[in-house]
C-alpha cells in the first residue's frame, strides 16, 4: 500500500495549473506528430525533446510522456480516416478501421479507438504502479554480474526474437555499441576511437544520433511517396461516444486479452507491432464469425489498439525499474532522463522519490485528459492533413537542428545528425532496423562498465556470471533467446522425428 | 453520422511517376553497405587494437569491449555480404527511382545548404531562408506566404529559444548587427 500512498503524493506535485498546461501542450504537440505523415511516436519525441532541456525534470518528463501519448492517439486518427498508419503497430488498426470510416461509422470507430487506447494504456499504468516498485527494490541487491547479464539479455531477445534478418540486427547493434564506446573511456579515463579529432572527444551523443536516425531520415522516406491522401473527416458527437461506451462490457473479454497480451510483449524488448497484429489475430480466431472481420467490424478496432497501447505503455517499466528501455521511443524517453541527470535504473525509486511518481501519476493523468482532447479535437487534427508537406518538412528540419545543437552547443553536432540522417535513410531501406541501435546507443555504456566492473571484481574469470542461481540463470536466458530461432527449430525437427506420419 | 460525408482530399502535384526508371537495385546497396561496414569495422578494430585490447593488472584495458564488438560488426558484415551475393531475388529489387531520388534530393540538398548556412550565417538566417525557399521552390507556394511562414515560424523560434528559454543557438552576422 506504500504505493497507492506514494501515488497520491505525485497526483498532488502534478495537480498545479503550470502542469496540466503543460500536459495539454504536449498531448497537443504530440497529436500534431502522430497526425503528420511519415513522424510518429519516436520521431516525434526526439524532435521535441531540445524543448523540455530548460524544464525542471519533473515538468519535462510530464510533457515528453504527453507527446508520447499524443502522438499514440494520433496515429489511430491517421489510420482510421486515411488508411494511412502513423506507425507500423497502427498497421492492424485500419483493416477494420478503414472500412468503418467508409461505411459513415467513422465516429463510432474513432470513439473505439481512443477508448481502448484509454484502457490498454489504464492497465499497464497499474501494473507499473504496483510491480516497478517491487521490481527495483529486487534489482537494489543486483551487482555488477547481474547488471550485466540483464543487459546482455535484452540485447539477446533483440536478435533472437526480432523479425529481421539476425545479421541485420546484429549489425544495429553493434555499431550502436561501437558508436556509444567513442571518446573518453569512463573507467580509465584514456580516449578511444576518437582519430585524434578534437570533436570526437566528446563522443558521439545519442540524442543527435537518434534525431537524425529519426527525425531526418524520416522526413527523406517520406518524400520518396506520394503524399496525395484521400479520406474522411468526422466529428464526434456525444451521442455516439456515449452509445460506444455502452456496448463496452460487451467486449470485455477482447479487452482484457489485448491488455494481456500487449503487457507481456512490451516488457519483453521490441513488441508492439507484435502484440497488435497478435491482439487482432486472437479477437479473430475467438470470434464467432471470423467473416466479418476486415469488413469494418468494431472488435477489429479495439483488438489491436488495446494490445498497441498497452504494450507501448509497459515499455516504460523495464526502463523505470531497471534502466532498460523495452522499445524505441523509451528508449529516447530514457536518453532524456540523463539529459537531466536522472540516472534510470532502481535507484531512481530511491533517490528521486517525487519524479518517479509524478510520472507515473502523469502516465494516468495524460490519459485521461488525452481521451477528452481527442474526442473533442479531431476535426481539427484531421485538418492538419491539409497543411502542405513543403511546409512542414523544413520546419521539421530546423527544429532537428535546434535540438541537435542544444545539446552539446556544438555545429559538429548539426553535421553529424545529418550524416545519421542518411545512414537510417538507407538503413531503413534495406532493412536494418533502427531500434537495437538506439537501444545500444542508449545502454552501450553501461553495459561496458558493467561488464567491465565485473571482471575486475573477479579477476578476470568469466565463470562469475554463473556464479549464483540468479545472475546464471539470466544468462543462460539470454543465451537460449539468442539461439531461439535455431532451437526452434531442433524442436520442430524433434516432434517430426517423433510423430512423421502427422506432417 | 451525416457529418462523415465531408471528405478531406490532398493532392500531391510533384508526386513522383510509377513508372520511372530504377537508379539502383536493393542488391547493390546491400553490398556497397557491407562493404563500408566492413572497413569501418577493420579501422575501428585496429583502433582499439592499438589502443589495447588485451587485459593487465586492473582487468580489461579500455579497446577489448570495442575491440570485440568491432569483430562482431565485421562478422555480421561479411556474412551479410555473402548473404546478399546468394540472394538473387532480393537484389533484383529497386532501392530508388529516378523520380524518387529526385525527391529525395530536394530535401537533401536544402538541408545540406542549411547546414552550411548555419554555419556561417547563425541558424536563425538559416532556417528562415531554409523555409522560405523550400516552400517557394519544391512546393511551389505563393511568394507572400512562404515569406510570412518563414518569418514566423523563424520569430517564435527566435522568441521561444533565445529570449524565453536562454538556448543558445548559432549567430551570425545579422544577430551581431542587432546587438544580440
Amino acid at each position: 500500500m506504500e504505493a497507492f500512498g506514494l501515488l497520491l503524493h505525485g497526483f498532488a506535485v502534478l495537480l498545479t495549473w503550470k502542469t496540466l498546461l503543460l500536459m495539454m501542450v504536449g498531448l497537443v504537440l504530440g497529436i500534431f506528430v502522430g497526425v503528420l505523415p511519415g513522424l510518429g511516436g519516436p520521431n516525434g519525441v526526439a524532435i521535441l525533446l531540445p524543448l523540455t532541456f530548460t524544464m525542471d525534470p519533473t515538468s519535462a518528463i510530464v510533457m515528453l510522456s504527453c507527446i508520447y501519448w499524443g502522438a499514440l492517439f494520433g496515429g489511430a486518427i491517421t489510420s482510421i480516416l486515411f488508411n494511412i498508419p502513423g506507425e507500423a503497430w497502427s498497421v492492424a488498426t485500419t483493416f477494420d478501421g478503414y472500412p468503418m470510416a467508409q461505411q459513415g461509422r467513422a465516429a463510432e470507430a474513432l470513439t473505439a479507438a481512443f477508448t481502448s487506447s484509454f484502457i490498454g494504456s489504464l492497465v499497464a499504468v497499474l501494473l507499473i504502479t504496483f510491480l516497478a516498485p517491487m521490481i527495483s527494490s529486487f534489482a537494489l541487491k543486483f551487482g555488477p554480474p547481474e547488471f550485466f547479464a540483464v543487459y546482455l539479455l535484452t540485447f539477446c531477445s533483440f536478435v533472437g526474437l526480432g523479425r529481421e534478418a539476425k545479421h541485420k540486427t546484429v549489425i544495429s547493434m553493434s555499431l550502436g555499441l561501437l558508436l556509444a564506446g567513442v571518446g573518453m573511456d569512463t573507467v580509465s579515463g584514456q580516449l578511444r576511437m576518437t582519430f585524434g579529432s578534437a570533436e570526437l572527444l566528446r563522443g558521439i551523443n545519442f540524442l543527435v544520433a537518434v534525431i537524425g536516425l529519426f527525425g531526418i531520415s524520416e522526413i527523406l522516406l517520406t518524400m520518396e511517396e506520394r503524399l496525395a491522401l484521400r479520406g474522411h473527416a468526422a466529428g464526434i458527437s456525444l451521442r455516439v461516444v456515449l452509445s460506444v461506451w455502452k456496448d463496452l462490457p460487451k467486449y470485455w473479454v477482447t479487452l482484457l486479452r489485448s491488455s494481456v497480451i500487449g503487457c507481456w510483449l512490451g516488457i519483453t524488448p521490441g513488441g508492439a507491432i507484435a502484440a497488435s497484429f497478435m491482439g487482432y489475430n486472437l479477437a479473430k480466431r475467438f470470434a464467432k464469425d471470423q467473416e466479418s472481420f476486415g469488413k469494418g467490424r468494431i472488435e477489429g478496432v479495439f483488438a489491436p489498439e488495446t494490445a498497441a497501447h498497452a504494450s507501448g505503455t509497459s515499455a516504460l517499466l523495464p526502463m523505470l525499474a531497471l534502466g532498460i528501455p523495452g522499445s524505441g521511443t523509451a528508449a529516447i524517453l530514457l536518453g532524456g532522463l540523463m539529459v537531466w541527470g536522472l540516472n534510470p535504473g532502481p535507484l531512481l525509486f530511491v533517490e528521486h522519490k517525487d519524479f518517479v511518481w509524478g510520472l507515473i501519476a502523469s502516465m494516468y493523468l495524460g490519459n485521461v485528459v488525452g481521451l477528452v482532447l481527442v474526442l473533442t479535437t479531431v476535426p481539427i487534427f484531421a485538418s492538419i492533413l491539409r497543411v502542405p508537406f513543403a511546409a512542414v518538412a523544413p520546419m521539421i528540419v530546423v527544429s532537428c537542428a535546434i535540438g541537435a545543437y542544444a545539446i552539446q552547443n556544438a555545429m559538429f553536432d548539426i553535421w553529424l545528425m545529418l550524416g545519421f540522417g542518411v545512414v537510417g535513410y538507407v538503413f531503413k531501406k534495406i532493412g536494418i532496423p533502427l531500434a537495437p541501435s538506439t537501444l545500444a546507443l542508449v545502454l552501450g555504456s553501461r553495459a561496458e562498465d558493467a561488464f567491465r566492473l565485473s571482471m575486475i571484481g573477479s579477476g578476470g574469470d568469466m565463470k562469475v556470471f554463473w556464479s549464483n542461481g540468479l545472475v546464471g540463470t539470466i544468462t543462460t536466458l539470454a543465451i537460449v533467446l539468442l539461439f531461439w530461432p535455431v532451437i526452434d527449430r531442433a524442436f520442430a525437427g524433434a516432434a517430426r522425428l517423433v510423430r512423421p506420419a502427422k506432417a | 453520422m451525416s457529418n462523415t460525408e465531408l471528405e478531406i482530399v490532398v493532392d500531391d502535384p510533384t508526386a513522383p511517376e510509377e513508372n520511372s526508371p530504377a537508379v539502383v537495385s536493393t542488391g547493390v546497396v546491400d553490398v556497397v553497405v557491407s562493404l563500408l561496414l566492413l572497413a569501418l569495422a577493420a579501422v575501428l578494430g585496429w583502433d582499439n587494437w592499438r589502443t589495447g585490447a588485451s587485459w593487465d593488472s586492473t582487468g580489461p584495458q579500455p579497446g577489448y569491449f570495442p575491440f570485440y564488438l568491432s569483430v562482431i560488426l565485421g562478422a555480421a558484415s561479411l556474412y551479410g555480404l555473402g548473404a546478399a551475393f546468394v540472394s538473387r531475388r532480393e537484389a533484383a529489387e529497386t532501392f530508388v527511382t529516378r523520380a524518387q531520388l529526385r525527391r529525395v534530393m530536394a530535401v537533401f540538398v536544402p538541408t545540406f545548404l542549411f547546414c552550411l548556412a548555419t554555419q556561417y550565417l547563425g541558424l536563425y538566417v538559416a532556417s528562415f531562408l531554409l523555409i522560405a525557399g523550400f516552400m517557394r521552390l519544391v512546393g511551389k507556394i505563393a511568394l507572400w506566404k512562404s515569406l510570412l511562414t518563414a518569418f514566423v515560424f523563424t520569430a517564435a523560434m527566435f522568441v521561444t529559444f533565445d529570449v524565453a528559454f536562454d538556448v543558445i543557438m548559432p549567430k551570425g552576422p545579422l544577430e551581431a548587427a542587432l546587438g544580440r
